[in-house]
């Protein structure tokens, strides 16, 4: 066993869980078309999730703020950018690539615009009267869920929204028998670049060594004369604007969206935090990879199973590692 | 605690004192059938609610699966009744039969997660009470999925059943309420209610009560004293889960139906959780203001704010604010400004009144 997990450690450790994940999954399907075709939706939810759940990651190892209401943000990026698109409906609708990719970045803009806003928002009326106070945090934010919820229902009302996509992302590409969405593609690369983007700001930047020493001990960077709380509003926005991102590309996933969506990612968005480890990127894109893949390869084996699986699969991991596979929190 | 004798205290055990009149002659005092549901419904969220105070009052920790332990009763029972017919017998397995399916349960999450933050704790609870409530919609063989069970209660609770008949065979009338099996059903919630309620106002005023509060206040400190935190935690997380199964299977004797909706629902647990706040954590008695004043918004508030609608039909965006539909937006609002100036709640920030600290 100690052998195993040595070798396991000089291969990259945790981060062979997806790899292994896949592998298992190659010989349980038997087929390869199929599988390729559930990987890559493995793959494009989880970089969705990602989006959806890094920052939740972040705002809890930064200021020990857990925000119930985050989910918010990503109907609201959802809804958003549903009614942007719809707005520009002539544009997607064309014929021209140019003005397609127009349109589609006028929706994601202003979905993320939103979610600095609505973050900014968040987190200077409604969460910074409770710093330091687990209980009433939890009851804070669950109530402003609450209020963003009818706000969303009143405005946008309760029937299920159509969400138009634009033409060069349509139908899908054909390599020999297997089937790839072309979405599921674009949804994948916007999340690496979105990954790979915090990475390299987290690791490269001043900024990111501020907000990585933060996470590790904020006391300490405090008593060095930073403003840690400046630190944690754009912390806190850019979170919030990430999600909103993230609800925006579900939604153009889904093509149907309720106000109900939100709710529904808010147990994903969870499952992978909690699997991931609280604070780390690296842990919520290894828990939002792990999510996806086992989601759809379920999904295919078991039906029945689907969905129960994050559960099984946040107990097998908890029960593994009780704080995540990654965390950065102690 | 301080306020013992202050007359804070004092006003809200009379609030409670008249609450608890008003329910045991409330079909006397108000005879519709809808006063009636809606004194029902407050039997049971009393309990429901108090049981959840136990634990985020009381304890300090902070679930959201109360609403799973609560279905998991209403389902025993309602899954008992239809596939044995309607009995006492039935009652018996069914709620037994949840409140151990709560105790199993209750006790996997707690000693899986209490352990580790509440913040993890709240998660892992959702996340459990999710899955319950897609299984309850799936496993439709036995659940009945969305559409929920409907089934007959046990016979004596049937509004044909006569509990006293007069000469000509009619059933007696008791200042004008007939006394019928519907009258019997009251009477089973409330006392199974009063009952319920009594043991748990019992738990927290023994020994036991003041180390839950200890270990709120200070984990580290009530572990140093010697009192293993984990393990009270555990019980007590079990306790309020028996209890919640035990008013679900009395709600599902009520209503003679069980489905998602009014059980398991996430909607539920925002009202279980609107109720404690309002109501005040920390006290038995804010179970009871909390519970009264969130049903009677329930039923009567929607039609309040449906006329206000309309008054303001001319107005933008307000119509839409003020739609029935909306009003857990404004409860929201005020929830949200309750955690923030009265985190007390109603019964905590009146009991303080007149304490001399």
């Amino acid at each position: 066993m100690d052998r195993i997990s040595d070798i396991m450690g000089r291969f990259g450790g945790v981060y062979l869980l997806p790899l292994i994940l896949a592998a298992l999954a190659f010989v349980l399907i038997g087929a390869p078309s199929s599988w390729a075709t559930l990987t890559v939706a493995g793959l494009a939810m989880g970089m969705m999730v990602f989006l959806m759940a890094s920052g939740l990651s972040l705002i809890f190892g930064l200021m020990d703020v857990l925000n119930f209401g985050h989910s918010a943000f990503v109907s609201f990026g959802a809804f958003v950018a549903a009614s942007v698109l719809a707005a520009l409906s002539g544009w997607l609708g064309a014929d021209n690539v140019l003005l397609n990719i127009a349109a589609l970045s006028l929706a994601i803009i202003a979905a993320m615009s939103f979610g600095l806003a609505a973050g900014w928002f968040f987190e200077t009326v409604i969460i910074r009267p409770v710093y330091h106070d687990h209980l009433r945090q939890i009851l804070i934010t669950m109530g402003a869920l609450i209020v963003s919820e009818q706000i969303i229902l009143a405005v946008w009302g309760g029937t299920p929204i159509t969400v138009l996509r634009p033409q060069f992302l349509e139908g899908a590409w054909i390599i020999g028998d297997v089937s790839i969405e072309i979405y599921r593609i674009f949804a994948f690369g916007l999340g690496l670049a979105a990954f790979v983007g915090l990475y390299l700001v987290l690791n490269r930047t001043r900024i990111g060594l501020l907000v990585r020493a933060g996470v590790e001990n904020r006391e300490m960077v405090e008593a060095l004369g930073f403003r840690i709380d400046r630190l944690f509003i754009g912390v806190f926005m850019v979170g919030s604007a990430l999600a909103a991102v993230g609800g925006a590309m579900w939604a153009g996933y889904e093509t149907l969206i309720t106000p109900a969506l939100g709710g529904e990612m808010m147990i994903v968005v969870f499952i992978v935090v909690i699997i991931g480890g609280l604070g780390s990127i690296e842990g919520t894109l290894l828990g939002a990879l792990l999510v996806g893949l086992t989601a759809n390869y379920v999904g295919f084996l078991a039906p029945k199973l689907a969905l129960a699986s994050n559960m099984i699969l946040m107990t097998a991991i908890l029960l593994w590692r009780p704080n995540g596979l990654r965390p950065a929190v102690k | 605690m301080q306020h013992k004798s202050t007359y804070g205290t004092l006003a809200v055990k009379t609030a409670v004192l008249v609450i608890a009149a008003l329910l045991l002659f409330a079909p006397f005092l108000f005879q519709d059938v809808r006063a009636l549901e809606v004194a029902a419904r407050i039997c049971i969220f009393i309990v429901l609610v108090a049981s959840y105070d136990l634990l985020i009052g009381y304890t300090g920790i902070v679930s959201f699966a109360h609403t799973m332990f609560f279905g998991f009763g209403a389902y025993g029972a309602a899954i008992a009744l239809r596939q044995m017919g309607p009995g006492w017998d039935a009652v018996l397995l069914g709620g037994l039969a949840g409140v151990l399916v709560s105790l199993v349960v209750a006790t996997a999450v707690g000693l899986l997660s209490l352990r580790v933050k509440a913040i993890f704790f709240a998660m892992i609870t959702l996340a459990t009470a999710s899955v319950a409530l897609v299984l309850a919609s799936q496993l439709s063989q036995f659940t009945g999925g969305e559409d929920g069970i409907t089934y007959r209660a046990p016979d004596l609770f049937k509004t044909a059943t006569k509990l006293m008949v007069d000469e000509d065979g009619k059933v007696v009338r008791l200042f004008g309420v007939k006394l019928n099996g519907k009258l019997a059903a009251y009477y089973f919630v409330f006392f199974t209610s009063l009952a319920l309620f009594l043991l748990m106002l019992r738990v927290v005023a023994a020994p036991l009560g003041s180390v839950l509060k200890a270990i709120r206040e200070n984990e580290a400190r009530a572990e140093a004293i010697g009192y293993r935190v984990v393990a009270y935690r555990t019980f007590v997380f079990c306790l309020s889960a028996a209890v919640a199964s035990l008013a679900g299977t009395v709600y599902a004797i009520w209503l003679k139906y069980t489905g998602p909706d009014t059980t398991l629902s996430f909607a539920i647990m925002i009202d279980i959780l609107l109720m404690v706040v309002i109501g005040g954590m920390g006290t038995m008695w804010g179970a009871v203001v909390g519970a009264v004043l969130m049903v009677m918004a329930q039923y009567y508030l929607r039609d309040l704010m449906g006329a206000a609608a309309e008054a303001t039909a001319n107005i933008p965006l307000l119509p839409e604010l003020l739609n029935p539909d909306r009003w857990l937006f404004w409860l929201g609002i005020i929830f949200i400004l309750l955690v923030y100036f009265f985190p007390r709640g109603i019964t905590g920030t009146v009991m303080q009144k007149g304490a001399r600290s």
